[in-house]
Order: structure tokens, then C-alpha cells, then sequence
């Protein structure tokens, strides 16, 4: 007994549990507290509640119709009287006057256009006439003075909003705008309009089975050119969507991923020996080549994009020697760091048999480091694959380019799209190709990502 | 005896053959790899040299041009580099600011979808794969895009960048934690269903223990990449200190010393945010 009571004092003990218990619960309240603390701060100095002004719900609704619909616009010029008929309003996208879609069909010196649910729009030369099944007809007089509305209801409904200048329809079967010099009617599809064929190829508007019947067929619809590289010259020189110039693009952000990570691995290997402390015993020497680490990561690789763009102006090689160098910095912590983590016993035993210090270090250090310095790279391999999108954006090469030039213009939302899912599928391919690669090499266990 | 000795020796010079034929054979595949990667990586870069602007030899004359222009400006004006100092002082904690944020919210987002996605912990096991392409999917999406969108949407301002990084924040941590999670002793877990605790207490009281070192060790990590991420979203278009180097950098000679107090304050944030960050990491994983 007296053996217990001497040295341990059971009123202190209890004070200090009760002290450990009550700073545990000061830190589960407190610590929430900061961070609710914060966040309210954050939502004032955002400027959160202003956010629902400036918020354009309108423009989600844009982005998301377009991402899965596409348009055809139907166009009369009141001063030339010309119709013309093009999808998204492109020049890339208009019929040719003879061959215009079988829902606008020419009556005369009127233009009859059908929509979906039994409406029909008329170009005619008095007046502008859409018939709405349970509304009416609705006619519209287009002169130099102003636009007349004549419309069977005595208030106009909501969909319809009108002035001096401007009449727009909006309906959910299309929209009809007709301003003093010009009628547009605008019906809406479903699905990413001429992705494979533009109108000007002979394969457009033909169906799977058609084409593949083409494709076997010996009758050539291009004399000269059999009728399979023919469909895969107008995909590929599709010039709507440009598949070569996206694919180029990917191939492009692969490539500023690739140089950059291996570049960057090539270059911190050997520097890594001099930042090692069990491989440069010199205090200067590893001071030197540790900060220069330090300097190269902490540099960031925005400001390397800058000023590398300033010597070698825009393009990839600017991407990926930007990347090269802030990974450099990495790399050569990572690599030094396993170096020194490195077993020593098998150099001893290298020196035992009377190695000399590269072979110490092909031998005994290398096999040690190599499944590190592998998985490694192969991990930032696929993370420099997302950089690259974001750093070509900025430098002005590959698929981050694309993109931003057609968020940037505001209305090509279906080109977005197809940009993300593949920008999506690259660097999910990545992924799966760097893991495959890291469990292939080094084997199960080193497939998960090295710890921080 | 004799024979015997005699068939050893035979059979060593055999495997001693072997083994260097073995090696030899190694040898010459790992040297046709390295010069195959070699010249992947020549042509690569002649390629990419190829489509830039300028050329890789004409700009190396240049390379220091534009820093030297930059310091050298930078001195002369060394008196006006406090009152810039201070000046691009509110436009840094901005990004500091969306770095934090979005780290917070998109760990808690990560911690939620890794417990939801890691077996034997899940609530709905059947729907582990979905939580996980989900991770993926985010993980996968480059920030730029979401905040582009996002901007166009919400207009400008920091709330695009930092939806944006959370998001990519929720993949990435999301992965890592689900790694962490695997690791956890499942027992607590047990003995906390046993006594009849509901899925979030189970998770809270016999999960989170185990795995908050290492949760908060890989979240001060992403704080450091989402820093240099926002810096980046602000020069492409949402706020922050990213946004002003663009105005800065656009100037152009003659207004450098802007510039240089912006790269300054951007070199020191990095430094500091990644030696604290490192120090306090260590901390964790190694006990306190």
C-alpha cells in the first residue's frame, strides 16, 4: 500500500484529468465555433447576398438548352426579301437555297415554316403570320415606320413581348422576332447539330444503317475516293466541330503533361544526390541545391508561365517548360527526401566488396528508391495532365485553349460541352493508366498515392 | 566424391552463364527503353518547340530579360514597394481567403462522400460505386472550366473560383480519405452498433478518432496546391491576387514595380503557407 501512495498523488491526478477533459471540450466547441466564425465572415466579405443580383438565372437556362439542343434559324432580310435557312446561324451551317429542310417549304413569294404542335409561321410579303393552335393567328406588319401587331386577344399574353422596333414570340415550340428589317424564326432540335457531317458532305442526314450500306457498297459517291476515307475525311474535316484540331489539342495537353513531368523527374534525379544528407556530407553545397528546391516550388508555376511565355512567347513548349521547372522543385524535395530514407546496410554491404560510390549507388541505392520515385512520377503525370489544361489556357495551347475560347464567347455551349466530357475522359484515362502503370510496375502495395 | 565435385563445378559455370546472359539480355532491354524514351521525349519537345510562338534557342537569350527588367525597375522604385505592399495586400488575403474556403468546404464535402464510399463503413453499401465515379468525376474536372462556366453564370468575383476549387477539392481529398478510411480499425465501430448508435454517431465517436490526424494532414496539404490554384483562377479571370498581376503585368514597362511587389507577395505567401504546413503535417503524422 504505501508503496502506491508514495509518488502518486490522486488529487492531482484528478486535476489533471479534469483539466485534459475540460480543454477537450473547449476544443470540440471552439473549434467549430472558429470555423462558423469564419465562414460568416467570408459570406459578408464575398459579397454572398449580392450574388442573387448579379446572378443571371436566364443564362443557365442558355447554357443548359444548348448543351443538349441546337437551333435552326430561319431569316428573311425585309430589304432584299432573301430567306435563308442555317443552323445556329452559321455560315458553316447554312443550306444551300435548293435544298432547304423539309419543315420550311416555299409557297409562292411566301416562306411557310412548320413548328412542332401544329404551329406554323409565314414569311408573307404583306405581313409576318404565326398561327398558334388554341391562341390564334397573330399578325405582324413590318414597316419603315414600326412594327403593327395584330393579335386576337385584346392584352397580349406574357410570351409575347413587343414594341416600337421589336416584336419577340416566345414559345416553347420555337421564337419568332421580327424587328423593321428583318424576321427570324428560330426552331429548336434535339441533340449536337452536324457533329459528324456539315451539310456540304454528301453523307449528312443519313442514317447509321444508310452509311454503313455506303461504306460496303462499291459505288463511289466521291469518284476517286473510296466511300469509308471519304466519311473519314468530312468527320475528321468536320468544319463545325474541327475533330482534327481537338484532337490535336488533346494529343497536345498529353504531350505538355508528358514533357513536363518526365523532364522534371530527369532533372531533380541527380540533384536529388546533392540535397541528400547520407550522399553530400558538404553543408554548402546541400544548403545550395535545397533552396534552389525551394525557390523553383515556391516560384509557382503561374509566375514560370509568365515569364517563360516573355522568352518564348505562347504555345506549349512554354506549358511544359513551366511545368519542368516547379516540378523540378518537387521532385527533387520528394526524391531527396527517399534518399535519405534509404537503407544503409546495403551500401555497406556494396562497400564491403570493394564498390566505388556509383556503384554503391546503382546498386545498393537505386533499387531502394526507384518504386518511390516511380510511383511518383507517375502520379503527378496524371495530375500535370489537369494542370496542363489550366496552364494551356493561359499560354495558349491544347484542349485548355478550346475550352476557354468557347466559354469566352458566350454561345457555342454544346462545343463546351463536348470539350469537358473530353477534357473528362483524358484525364480519367490518365488516371487509370498511371494506376495500371504503378500496380504493374511495382506491385500492389504501391499503388496507392505516395503520403504527403 | 570426385564425380560429384566435378558436376558442381559444371553446373555453376552453367548458372553462372545463365546469369550473365540474363543480365546481358536485361540489359540491352532497359537500354533500348531508355533510348526509346529518349527520343519520345527529343521529338516530343522539337514538336512542341516546333508550335510555339517563338523558338526554344531564339527566347533562352531572352529568358532573363524580363526578370532583370523587372528587378532592376523594382529597385530603382524601392520606395514605392511598402505602399504597393500594401496596396495588393486585400486582393491577396482574397485569395488566401478562397484557398481556405474552399479547402473547408470541400474536406467536409470529402470526408462525407469518402465514409459514404469506403466498404464496411458505407450507409448504403449498394451505392459505393456511385459515390465513387462521383469522386472521380470531380476529381477529374480541371477547376477552370467549372469557374468559366460558373462566371458566366454568377458573374465575377471570388464565389466562382472558390465554388470551383471546392469542388475539385471534394474529389481529390475524397480519394485520399477513402484511402485513410480503409485503414481504420473497424472495431470501435462494432461496439458502437452494438450498443444501438445511429450511422452518423458511429462515424462520428468510432471513425473520426482514428482518422483525424491523417484526414487534417492531407487537408493542409491541398490548402497549399488550392492557394497556388486560385492564384491561378484569378489570372484567368475570377478575383484576387491573380487578377491583379494580369492588370499589373499588362501595364508593361515603366509599371513594373507593381508587378514585382505582386510576385513578392506571391514567392512569400507559397513560402510560408508551405513551410507552416509542413511543419505542422509532420506534427500530425508523427504524434504530437
Amino acid at each position: 500500500m504505501a508503496v502506491i501512495d508514495a509518488g502518486f498523488d490522486l488529487s492531482t491526478a484528478k486535476a489533471q484529468a479534469v483539466r485534459m477533459l475540460e480543454r477537450k471540450r473547449l476544443i470540440a466547441f471552439g473549434v467549430p465555433a472558429i470555423v462558423l466564425v469564419y465562414l460568416v465572415y467570408i459570406f459578408f466579405s464575398f459579397d454572398v447576398p449580392g450574388l442573387a443580383e448579379r446572378a443571371r438565372l436566364d443564362n443557365v437556362r442558355i447554357l443548359l438548352s444548348d448543351t443538349y439542343s441546337h437551333k435552326t434559324h430561319v431569316e428573311r432580310d425585309s430589304r432584299t426579301d432573301k430567306v435563308t435557312v442555317a443552323i445556329e446561324r452559321e455560315n458553316k451551317g447554312t443550306y444551300a437555297a435548293d435544298a432547304w429542310p423539309d419543315w420550311v417549304k416555299r409557297d409562292g413569294a411566301s416562306t411557310m415554316i412548320d413548328l412542332p404542335g401544329d404551329s406554323h409561321v409565314r414569311f408573307d410579303p404583306d405581313a409576318v403570320r404565326f398561327d398558334i393552335p388554341g391562341y390564334g393567328l397573330l399578325k405582324i406588319v413590318q414597316s419603315p415606320l414600326g412594327i403593327t401587331i395584330d393579335a386576337p386577344t385584346e392584352t397580349l399574353p406574357s410570351w409575347i413581348n413587343a414594341s416600337e422596333s421589336r416584336v419577340t414570340v416566345t414559345r416553347p415550340e420555337g421564337r419568332l422576332t421580327v424587328t423593321k428589317t428583318r424576321a427570324e424564326v428560330l426552331r429548336y432540335f434535339f441533340g449536337w447539330e452536324l457533329f459528324w457531317f456539315t451539310l456540304d458532305s454528301p453523307f449528312y442526314g443519313k442514317s447509321a444503317t444508310e452509311l454503313l450500306g455506303l461504306a460496303v457498297s462499291g459505288e463511289e459517291v466521291r469518284p476517286g475516293q473510296s466511300n469509308i476515307a471519304a466519311m473519314a475525311s468530312d468527320f475528321w474535316n468536320n468544319a463545325m466541330w474541327r475533330h482534327k484540331d481537338v484532337a490535336w489539342a488533346i494529343f497536345e495537353t498529353i504531350l505538355m503533361a508528358f514533357l513536363g513531368t518526365m523532364g522534371a523527374a530527369i532533372a531533380a534525379f541527380p540533384l536529388a544526390f546533392l540535397a541528400a544528407k547520407n550522399f553530400t556530407p558538404g553543408l554548402l553545397a546541400r544548403f545550395g541545391v535545397r533552396r534552389l528546391f525551394d525557390f523553383l516550388r515556391g516560384v509557382d508555376g503561374l509566375i514560370w508561365t509568365i515569364i517563360l511565355s516573355r522568352a518564348f512567347g505562347p504555345g506549349p513548349l512554354t506549358g511544359s517548360l513551366a511545368m519542368l521547372l516547379t516540378d523540378t522543385g518537387t521532385f527533387g524535395k520528394l526524391f531527396s527526401e527517399a534518399l535519405e530514407n534509404a537503407d544503409p546496410k546495403q551500401v555497406e554491404g556494396l562497400r564491403s566488396t570493394g564498390a566505388n560510390a556509383v556503384q554503391r549507388s546503382r546498386f545498393g541505392v537505386i533499387p531502394q528508391i526507384a518504386p518511390v520515385i516511380l510511383s511518383q512520377v507517375l502520379y503527378y503525370l496524371e495530375s500535370n495532365t489537369r494542370s496542363a489544361t489550366i496552364i494551356g489556357a493561359i499560354v495558349g495551347g491544347g484542349i485548355g485553349l478550346l475550352l476557354t475560347q468557347a466559354i469566352q464567347t458566350q454561345k457555342d455551349w454544346e462545343e463546351v460541352t463536348y470539350y469537358i466530357i473530353l477534357t473528362l475522359v483524358m484525364v480519367m484515362s490518365m488516371d487509370i493508366l498511371s494506376g495500371w502503370l504503378r500496380t504493374r510496375l511495382i506491385g500492389k502495395s504501391a499503388g496507392h498515392q505516395p503520403h504527403p | 566424391m570426385a564425380d560429384l565435385a566435378i558436376g558442381h563445378a559444371a553446373r555453376a559455370t552453367d548458372i553462372k552463364s545463365d546469369y550473365l546472359a540474363m543480365t546481358r539480355r536485361k540489359r540491352m532491354y532497359s537500354g533500348v527503353l531508355l533510348i526509346l524514351f529518349i527520343a519520345l521525349l527529343a521529338s516530343g519537345f522539337q514538336l512542341t518547340n516546333d508550335r510555339n510562338a517563338g523558338g526554344f534557342l531564339e527566347g533562352l537569350p531572352k529568358l532573363f530579360e524580363f526578370p532583370t527588367e523587372l528587378i532592376w525597375e523594382a529597385m530603382q522604385k524601392a520606395p514605392a514597394l511598402p505602399g504597393n505592399l500594401v496596396r495588393y495586400f486585400p486582393a491577396l488575403v482574397e485569395t488566401i481567403n478562397i484557398a481556405a474556403v474552399s479547402t473547408l468546404l470541400g474536406a467536409l464535402g470529402a470526408i462525407v462522400l469518402s465514409l459514404l464510399s469506403t466498404r464496411g463503413l458505407a450507409r448504403w453499401p449498394r451505392l459505393i460505386p456511385v459515390f465513387r465515379r462521383m469522386m472521380d468525376i470531380m476529381r477529374a474536372l480541371p477547376e477552370i472550366v467549372i469557374a468559366l462556366v460558373l462566371i458566366f453564370i454568377l458573374g465575377g468575383g471570388p464565389v466562382p473560383a472558390m465554388i470551383a476549387i471546392a469542388l475539385h477539392t471534394v474529389g481529390a481529398l475524397g480519394k485520399l480519405f477513402s484511402e485513410v478510411n480503409e485503414n481504420a480499425d473497424l472495431k470501435p465501430v462494432e461496439g458502437l452498433h452494438s450498443v444501438g448508435a445511429s450511422w452518423f454517431q458511429r462515424m462520428w465517436l468510432g471513425v473520426m478518432p482514428q482518422v483525424a490526424p491523417n484526414y487534417l494532414s492531407y487537408a493542409l496539404l491541398r490548402f497549399e496546391i488550392n492557394v497556388r490554384a486560385s492564384a491561378i483562377l484569378g489570372f484567368v479571370g475570377a478575383g484576387g491576387i491573380g487578377a491583379e498581376l494580369r492588370v499589373a503585368i499588362s501595364w508593361g514597362t515603366g509599371r513594373y514595380d507593381a508587378a514585382a511587389a505582386i510576385f513578392q507577395l506571391l514567392f512569400l505567401t507559397i513560402i510560408v503557407i508551405d513551410q507552416i504546413s509542413s511543419h505542422y503535417r509532420n506534427k500530425l503524422v508523427r504524434g504530437f
